[in-house]
């Protein structure tokens, strides 16, 4: 495809993305009419209606929104930095230290006595796994070694979490293992939009200029490092917007996998190939995603809190066989 | 379901085997409920533990009287290290465990769950019964029928509505121990509006839009969950200010004692309340 195509694509699925906003603002389990729900969503009066449109519907709305704008994101740019198909947020173990982050500012009373403590602890988390695993694994690291380093930081992370959480004096909080580990948005609040928009705001801020140096990176890091593209720096950007955006995600949403996974492979050919322009198509294509399964699985069982990672695993999963057998087909 | 029937039916027989005529000298409870009721009714020192949540306030009524006792927490190694010779377990407590203390020949009384006014009767009955303490029994089921009767002297005026809202937004309908309080109280339940005749779940957006008169949340438990974080919701908020009145569930509401007319008396007052505010 050319790049003429770009704009219509990502055109395309910005609408998409609304419309499944909107779809979402009119679901949930009181049966309320489309006219009456926009209505009383946009009258900003103080009546019941209202004040469930603006204080429930909506920042889950947002959240799926923005929670899949990051992962998808982050997918697109892992992928392109790390030049490895297999590169996610969920597989690489980042979801996972980043849940463990939220969990111990949670259960420390950090969370409770300061409200940044809870996703700054969970970027905290996010960050040091992404920077072990670019350092583990970096670009020269292949597939194999960037695959068991993930999974070895995702197991320790959800063990650590499984502790912390099963030493809690709360009755309720070993059943929440299930939300860390994937993810939902049920009864989230506008408190919760405002914890994670602004990481999640900060780090595709510090995410978007890489997009050149991704493109710069498909000829190899000599290639890049002689176009002027500073590795050192760009490594640096790259762990901390990730670790921004997964880490203000999963503090208010748990761990969501195979998005970042699916998304970008989903895309790619749709973009010409092309890693800086597969970013923003990959941020709204998340944003698509996450918006999707919300909606299902509040269609599919109103009554029960479905996670959003079963969905997104009963997807994501078969698709990641399927790339690992290409992968191995291809002798990456 | 039919095979803890059946285990409870066989932990009676090895009950009753055991020696009806000498009442037991060491009883041990490891059930939150059976530990209220055999605190209230058995002799000094006829009761050797009980289980660790009686001492928790957050859920025991009668955590100080509890703290005077050792406590155990439910496993049959423990339990059979004490050398009890009768065990008080409730039907929730894991068949597992009852099942491995009855190889150890180890007598077990299982209590069934107080849904009514009439369960909570006859637990005191039986209660009476295994501990040997039957007239004791008898009195308490007077004192507590006398005090049901003061308490259900009706007020006039219409009957407001009330839900009860623990985490999770978990709700109880009229065929349940909180359902039944509510009613005792003057209530009508939004439970039952929603079809939910025993237990269930309300959505917070579902609750809000009822509007119900009065609220009933539990109260959080130490710690933090995510499940209870509904309870601080800004909807729920909302609805508070739109006129709906909140009352804190205490551990009264729990288990099936004479103490619930504390929670059924705290709830008229606030039927009063609401009636006056009208």
């Amino acid at each position: 495809m050319s790049g003429k195509a770009q704009p219509l694509i990502l055109a395309l699925l910005a609408l998409l993305v609304a419309a499944l906003f909107l779809v979402s603002v009119l679901t949930g389990p009181a049966r309320l009419g489309v006219g009456e729900s926009l209505t009383a969503l946009f009258s900003g009066g103080q009546d019941m209606l209202a004040l469930v449109m603006r204080e429930i519907r909506l920042p889950r709305a947002i959240l799926g929104l923005l929670v899949g704008a990051a992962l998808g994101m982050s997918g697109a740019v892992l992928q392109g930095f790390l030049r490895n198909p297999l590169a996610e947020p969920g597989l690489i173990g980042t979801s996972a230290s980043a849940a463990l982050g939220a969990v111990l500012a949670i259960h420390t009373g950090l969370a409770a006595a300061w409200p940044l403590g809870l996703p700054l602890s969970a970027l905290a988390g996010a960050f040091i796994s992404v920077a072990l695993i670019v350092a583990l694994a970096g670009p020269r690291g292949g597939a194999l070694a960037l695959i068991l380093a993930g999974i070895t930081v995702s197991a320790l992370a959800g063990a650590a979490t499984s502790l912390v959480l099963n030493l809690s004096p709360n009755p309720f909080a070993a059943s929440e293992i299930v939300f860390w580990m994937m993810g939902s948005l049920a009864d989230r609040s506008m408190l919760h939009v405002w914890i994670a928009a602004p990481f999640i705001a900060a780090g595709a801020l510090l995410l978007w200029p890489t997009r050149r140096a991704l493109n710069a990176l498909t000829l190899g890091e000599d290639a890049a490092a002689t176009s002027g593209i500073h590795l050192g720096r760009l490594r640096l950007m790259l762990v901390l917007g990730i670790a921004l955006m997964i880490g203000g995600a999963t503090a208010v949403a748990g761990s969501v996998g195979f998005v970042g996974l699916v998304v970008p492979h989903v895309l790619r050919r749709a973009v010409g190939a092309n890693p800086a322009r597969l970013v923003p198509a990959s941020a709204l294509g998340g944003a698509a995603v996450v918006l999707a399964a919300d909606i299902a699985v509040r269609l599919l069982m109103p009554e029960r809190d479905l996670k959003l990672g079963v969905l997104t695993a009963l997807v994501g999963a078969p698709f990641f066989l399927h790339l690992v057998l290409k992968t191995r087909r291809e002798g990456l | 379901m039919v095979g803890r029937l059946a285990l409870a039916a066989g932990l009676l027989a090895g009950l009753a085997h055991a020696g009806a005529a000498e009442p037991p000298r060491r009883v041990l409870s490891m059930n939150l409920c059976t530990d209220q009721l055999a605190m209230l009714l058995a002799a000094p020192g006829q009761l050797v533990s009980v289980s660790w949540l009686a001492q928790d306030p957050a859920s025991s009524p009668m955590a100080a009287a509890a703290r005077r006792l050792p406590a155990n927490h439910a496993s049959a190694e423990e339990v059979f290290l004490m050398r009890p010779d009768l065990v008080l377990a409730g039907a929730y407590t894991a068949p597992d465990t009852l099942r491995l203390l009855q190889r150890l020949d180890v007598p077990v009384a299982v209590f069934p769950i107080e849904n009514d006014i009439a369960g909570i009767r006859a637990n005191i009955a039986r209660m009476g019964k295994v501990l040997g303490r039957e007239a004791q029994a008898q009195a308490m089921i007077a004192d507590f029928d006398a005090d049901l009767a003061a308490l259900r002297v009706d007020a006039p005026g219409p009957r407001p509505r009330a839900a009860l809202y623990a985490a999770n937004g978990y709700t109880s309908g009229s065929d349940s121990l909180g359902g039944q309080i509510i009613a005792l109280a003057g209530f009508d339940n939004l439970a039952d509006e929603m079809g939910i005749r025993t237990t269930g779940n309300i959505p917070l957006e579902v609750l809000m839009l009822a509007r119900p008169d009065l609220v009933i949340r539990d109260r959080p438990a130490r710690g933090h969950s995510r499940a209870e974080e509904l309870l601080d919701h800004p909807g729920l908020r909302a609805l508070a200010g739109g006129g709906t009145r909140m009352l804190g569930a205490g551990p009264e509401w729990v288990c099936g004692t004479p103490h619930v007319l504390r929670a059924v008396a705290e709830l008229r007052a606030a039927r009063q309340r609401i009636g006056a505010g009208k």
